[in-house]
Parts: C-alpha cells; structure tokens; sequence
C-alpha cells in the first residue's frame, strides 16, 4: 500500500511541478495582442544572464517610445542551446534569437530568415564578420569581443625594476615572442615572493564546464593559424578535418601555464574560471587568458587590489613564425538571427527593434554604457565605447598598425562534446596520465569523428 | 450513495485525469515516439525506424559504458546503503540514550538538495585528496568511489527510519517467546527481525535501487561532465545536448533512443526486485 501512496503523490508532484511551469510560461505574454492586426510584441531569446536586467529597461523605453513590447526572455548560463530546442516548439517562439557561428546556423538553418536587406546589415562594419550561406545573410554580429593574456602592468613594472632579474627584458613592450614570455615568466615565478604574488599565472582552471578558455580559446590560436596557412575557406567544408599543425605551439604555452602557476598541476580539475578570476583580482597572481567580459570579474571582487589602469592584454605568444605582429584574439560568437517561422509583420517589427537598438541615442547609449557592448556597427562613434579598461583595450588593439588581430574561428568546433573531451584530455595531461601525442591525436580524430568525415 | 458517487465519478477524477495525461501520458507516447525519428524540436520530426537505436549499440562511445558503470554503481550502493541503514536502525532501537538526536543527524542529509551535497562533497574530497597533491578528477575510480560514499551519505538517514519503523512493528511477544526458547540474540536477528522488516526491505531496497540507477545531479556536481564517470542518466543529458551542427536532429534522437531503453531497465528492473522481496514477505 506504502509504496502505491508513494507512486501516486510522486506522480501528482510531477505533474503539479510541469503545470506550474506551463502555467508560468504562457501567462507572460499573451495580454495587450486583441483585436490588432500590427504587431505589438516581439519575443528575443536572450544569451547572456548577466545583463538581463539591462533588457528590461531597454523594454521599457522602447515601449514607451513605439508602444511595442519586447518580451526578453533569458536563458541561464550554459543553456542557451537547450532553452531555444525547448521555445522554439511552443507558441510563443522568439522572435529574435542567436547563433554562435556556422555549425549554430547549421543547427538551426531553417529558423533563420535572410537579414540582406535588413538596416542593421547595411550598417555593419566588417560584413565578413557576418553569418552567410548561398548568398544570403543569416546572422549578423552584435557584439565584438576580445581575449589574450590579462597582465597586472603594476606587478610587471615591479619585476622590471627588480635588481635581481635575470632577463635582459626592460618593458611589457620587449615581449614580442614566446621566448621572451617564457624567459620573463620563468623568471618571475623566481622572484614570486619578492614580487608579492602566489605564482604568474593565476590557476588553469580544468574543471569541466570551466575549461573553455583552453579548450575553445587558446585552441582557437594554432587552428585559426592553421586554416590561414592553408587557405581553408571557412564558408566551404575545408575546416571539417584539421591537422593541428601548431600542436607543440600549443603545448608550449599550456607548459608555461601549468607550470608557472599559482596552483600545482595535479590539481587544476576542480577548479572554476570565478576564482582564477578573483586570483587575478587579489593580486595573487600577475597574468591570466581570459576576455573583456572578465574586467568585472576583476574590478568588481571585493578586496580588489587591481587598479583599472593596471589591466592590460597581451597576446598569446606561442612560438609560431612571425607571432611578432600577431594581436589579440578579436570576434564574436554573438550573432543576432530572426525567425523565419514568424510572421511577416513579427519580422518586420524585430528587425525595426534591432535597429532601433543600434542606431538611436536612447538605444546606443544603452549598449555602450549598460550592455557595455563593442557594437561593430557605423552608427557608432569612435568615442562611443564602452568604459571598462579591457573594452579599451580591445580597441586599442584593434586599432594598432601592423598587427594582425586572430579571429574567432572557434565558432567552427564541432560541438560541445569535442571541447569537453578536449578540455578531460589536457586535464590528463596536466595530471600526467596522458602525454601530449595522445592529446593531439585525440584533438585531431574526434574533430573528424563529430564532423562525421 | 454508491449510485451518487458513480454519478459523480467522472466530475471528480477529471481534473486528476487531465492532469495525469497532460503532464505524463502525452510527453511519455510523444517520447518514445520520438525516439524513432531525428528531430530538432519536438514539433518537427522526421520517421528513421530502429537506426537510433542501432547506433547508440554500435557507434555510440560512450552507452555502454555509462551502462555498465551504473550497473556497477548501483549494486554496490544498494548494498552498502541497506546494510549500514539496518545496522544503525538496529543500534537506534535498542533504547541507547540520545537515540533521537543520533536519528535526526542521520536523517538531516536527506534533506540536502542533490547539487549542494555534490559541491559538499566535492570540498571535501578534494580536501581529502589535496594532501596527496592530487584531485578526483585524478582517477575515476576516485571518481566511482566518491559518489558511492556521497549516495550512502544521503541515503542511508532515509532508509534508516524505514527500517526503524518496520523494527518498530515486530510485536514484543515473539522475542519474548525466542527469549523463553533459549534462543541466542544472533538466531533472533536472523529468524524474527529480519524476516518481519522484509516489507521495509522491499521498500528500501526499492528506492535505493531505482534512486542510484536514476542519480544525475549527485553525478554532474562532484564528477562534471568527464565520460569516464558518466552514469546513465549524465550520459542522456550530454546526448542531447552537447552535440550542435549537422547532426544535431541524430544526436537528439539518439539520445531519445537511451532514454526509452533507461526506462525500460528502471521498469523491468524494479519490476523484479519487487516481485522477488515479495515473496519473502511474512504475514502476521
């Protein structure tokens, strides 16, 4: 008798749980629609849980301005993918949604209407920048962002007026090579104590759902160089198998991160980006691979001891020939796309949104200093630029002569089980259990294998 | 009155109806329909027969595996769980002082949400494993070992209460008259007390078994996402979506596919162990 109680109130939770849920979904959005033929409300999936309280206000005032109501829903860190899988079979589908790049469009191809003759695509900057296929556009860029290596200029000074230093090195401005890293870190790492930090590199976190900044990122450095040096166009199929031909490139610097690092490599595999974040911003450590996105993460710890002027990139230096005039790595994964399953008039009124966005004062003045985005778009100034020390610093590389920013061309990894399996490999690495051969031979066959080719 | 309720029957039970088969009928049918098609969202999906089913048998690296881990995780579990969870319910009825504060200590990490006790116990293993310089991503035997203690650690509270209440209903007599037989406190363990909690036992062993074999945010908190200790349930979940680009309407299916077989071996599997505890069951 117990356990049929039991199979029947579990059973009623279940249900009670999927019926709230249900309930709470629909109910969001379904009022002010009566009787009007013009479209008063447009849906947009949104992809970063950070700013979501910024598309409220942004709803708001474009409301108040059109009368039209934006109805953002955001889906949680990590669950983009499955949220869209999910609305995109209700009734209530955005409107606007977003790919990360080519293999997101090819998931979701049939979704995505042709934005050619759109306001905002005449308005991009760099239409390379764009997703398309056949001709047509797909997805169009909203954000620009930029990774490197994020150095302490303080603490590098230090170093630079240590008497004791071995290196020859007189300023950030002398590294222009792998091998100057490498002599400057090693060195430091020496002098960690005179210095006042824990080690060079604040940890190499490995923990699954963490790695990206290996996996993805720093990975993203010797392949791009490769699809260049062999002329792969990456709108064809050419990208589809890789060599890795930089693999002891990538050995080298990952050597340097593990070895140089505040935490002991048997150690990385439970370790988040947060706290190599908060490393960073304690002063722990002088240097870490991360993005623009992280400035928060660093000036926004309590007991931060970074001043924003401090915080500088740096690029990857890896030892490959003629990394001299290589910068940052500079891209997006951020691409806006519309539904081709709404209706004409609910296409109409996402494109007009987007370009309102993008284009009005009241709308530009929210992506610079609320969504603090880079927008690749000539509707902005040059001096409309976000005020966070990395966003200008992604900037001045842009702007510099003859560097060549890498782009981001992780947006053709195959999937997110590729980069997790990567991510457990160099872990293994790191812990010793696997050597760097079966790291690179493991990069390059499960590439094939998820490609199917 | 028997005429009223009849009546009314229908006016009644609707709502518990329409609840059952909106929230559990219809996705169940839709789901195993679904896991004979390639789809990227359910409202669309394209008719491929049996080849989901082959190829996570044949192509799929990781099925079997994560099979076969489960199996093993859940053997041991259910016995460590029910063997520990008896003895202390054996200790907590004898009369001890404090009896209950110890019961209510070891019934309080039940309460504890599968992900925090994944995070707990992931500081501390790796605290644990910190002094030898390494952690549990090491290993995965570690890996293995450290759910297997986290699963006890929440569990064992649970089914020791059943367990204390089945010990409970054993009328005082029979031990009494055992007592007056001469018989020893080993021969009562095993001729009296086991044989009157087996109804508990069905019970527990029922949960413990259906719970390891189901176990998924225990699994993800303190192990991630590496293949290598991947149960079943994880292994579903990176199906589906961990995959993106072509052949995402393929993944999708097949991960379809795993979980239409994974509730078949939950069914089939509870099925038979309810029915073999049963039938030692005694009646008084």
């Amino acid at each position: 008798m117990l356990k049929r109680v039991l199979s029947v109130v579990s059973c009623l939770t279940a249900a009670l749980c999927i019926f709230t849920a249900c309930n709470g979904n629909t109910n969001a959005g379904t009022q002010g629609n009566a009787g009007n033929a013009t479209v008063k409300e447009i849906r947009y999936l949104n992809f970063k849980p950070e700013i979501a309280e910024v598309y409220d206000e942004i709803s708001a005032a474009y409301q108040e301005e059109t009368g039209v109501r934006l109805i953002v829903e955001t889906a949680a860190s990590g669950t983009y993918e499955s949220t869209l899988t999910a609305r995109m079979a209700t009734s209530d589908a955005p409107t606007i949604f977003q790919i990360n790049g080519p293999i997101g469009y090819t998931s979701w191809a049939e979704y995505c209407a042709d934005l050619k003759y759109t306001e905002l695509y005449k308005h991009l900057t760099d239409k390379s920048l764009a997703i398309t296929a056949n001709g047509n556009v797909y997805g169009i860029p909203y954000v620009v962002e930029g990774y490197g290596i994020i150095y302490n200029a303080k603490v590098l000074d230090a170093y630079f007026a240590l008497p004791e230093k071995a290196t020859d090195y007189s300023s950030v401005d002398d590294i222009k090579s792998f091998a100057a890293l490498k002599a400057v870190v090693e060195d430091m790492q020496k002098n960690k104590d005179k210095l006042g930090i824990d080690g060079v590199f604040a940890a190499t976190s490995l923990k699954t759902g963490e790695d990206w900044r290996w996996q993805t990122h720093l990975m993203n450095i010797p392949l791009s160089i490769e699809f260049e040096n062999k002329g792969i166009d990456l709108t064809g199929d050419g990208y589809k198998t890789i060599d890795f031909t930089y693999a002891e490139n990538f050995k080298n610097i990952f050597d340097l991160y593990i070895s140089n690092s505040t935490t002991d490599k048997k150690q990385l595999g439970t370790l988040d980006v947060t706290s190599s974040m908060a490393e960073f911003a304690l002063g722990k450590c002088a240097m870490v691979q991360n993005g623009n996105w992280g400035a928060s993460q660093i000036l926004g710890v309590s007991g931060n001891t970074v001043a924003a002027e401090d915080i500088k990139f740096m690029p990857v230096y890896m030892g490959i020939e003629g990394e001299e005039n290589i910068g940052i790595c500079i891209g997006t994964e951020n691409f806006i796309c519309i539904n081709a399953k709404a209706s004409e008039n609910e296409q109409k009124a996402a494109e007009d949104f987007l370009y309102w966005l993008f284009s009005s004062d009241t709308g530009k003045d929210f992506v610079v200093n609320k969504l603090g985005f880079i927008a690749p778009f000539d509707t902005f100034e040059a001096s409309e630029v976000p005020d966070d020390p990395l966003a200008r610093e992604v900037t001045r590389w842009m702007n510099m002569d003859n560097i060549t920013n890498i782009p981001w061309n992780f947006t053709v990894f195959p999937s997110i089980h590729y980069k997790d399996n990567l991510g457990a490999a160099l872990l293994k690495y790191a812990q010793g259990t696997m050597t760097w051969d079966q790291v690179k031979t493991l990069a390059v066959n499960e590439w094939k294998s998820e490609f199917g080719a | 009155m028997q005429k009223t309720l009849k009546k009314y029957f229908p006016i009644f039970a609707l709502p518990t109806l329409a609840a059952f088969a909106v929230s559990f009928v219809v996705p169940f049918a839709m789901g195993v329909y679904l896991s004979f098609t390639e789809f990227k969202v359910v409202n669309s999906s394209e008719w491929v027969g049996l080849s989901n089913y082959i190829k996570i048998f044949t192509t799929d690296e990781t099925f079997l595996h994560s099979l076969w881990l489960t199996v093993k995780f859940t053997f041991v579990s259910v016995i460590s769980v029910n063997i520990i969870a008896f003895l202390l319910a054996l200790l907590l009825t004898k009369g001890l002082k404090g009896t209950n504060l110890f019961r209510t200590v070891f019934f309080v990490p039940n309460l504890i949400g599968g992900i925090v006790l994944g995070h707990i116990w992931s500081l501390i293993i790796n605290g644990i494993l910190g002094i030898f310089g390494v952690d549990i991503t090491y290993n995965p035997e570690y890996g293995f070992w450290g759910l297997v203690v986290l699963m006890n650690w929440q569990l064992i509270g649970y089914m020791m209460i059943i367990y204390i209440a089945g010990i409970q209903n054993i009328p005082d007599y029979l031990g009494e008259a055992a007592a007056i037989d001469g018989a020893t406190p080993t021969q009562v363990l095993f001729h009296i007390t086991i044989p009157m909690v087996m109804p508990s036992v069905t019970i527990c062993t029922f949960l413990t078994l259906t719970n390891s074999f189901k176990l998924f945010d225990q699994n993800l908190a303190l192990n991630g996402k590496s293949p290598e200790t991947s149960l079943l349930a994880l292994d579903i979940y990176k199906t589906f979506y961990d995959h993106t680009g072509l052949k995402l309407a393929q993944w999708h299916g097949m991960g379809q596919a795993k979980a239409v077989i994974f509730f078949l071996l939950v069914a089939v599997i509870a099925f038979i162990q309810l029915r073999a505890t049963r039938q030692r069951e005694v009646e008084h």
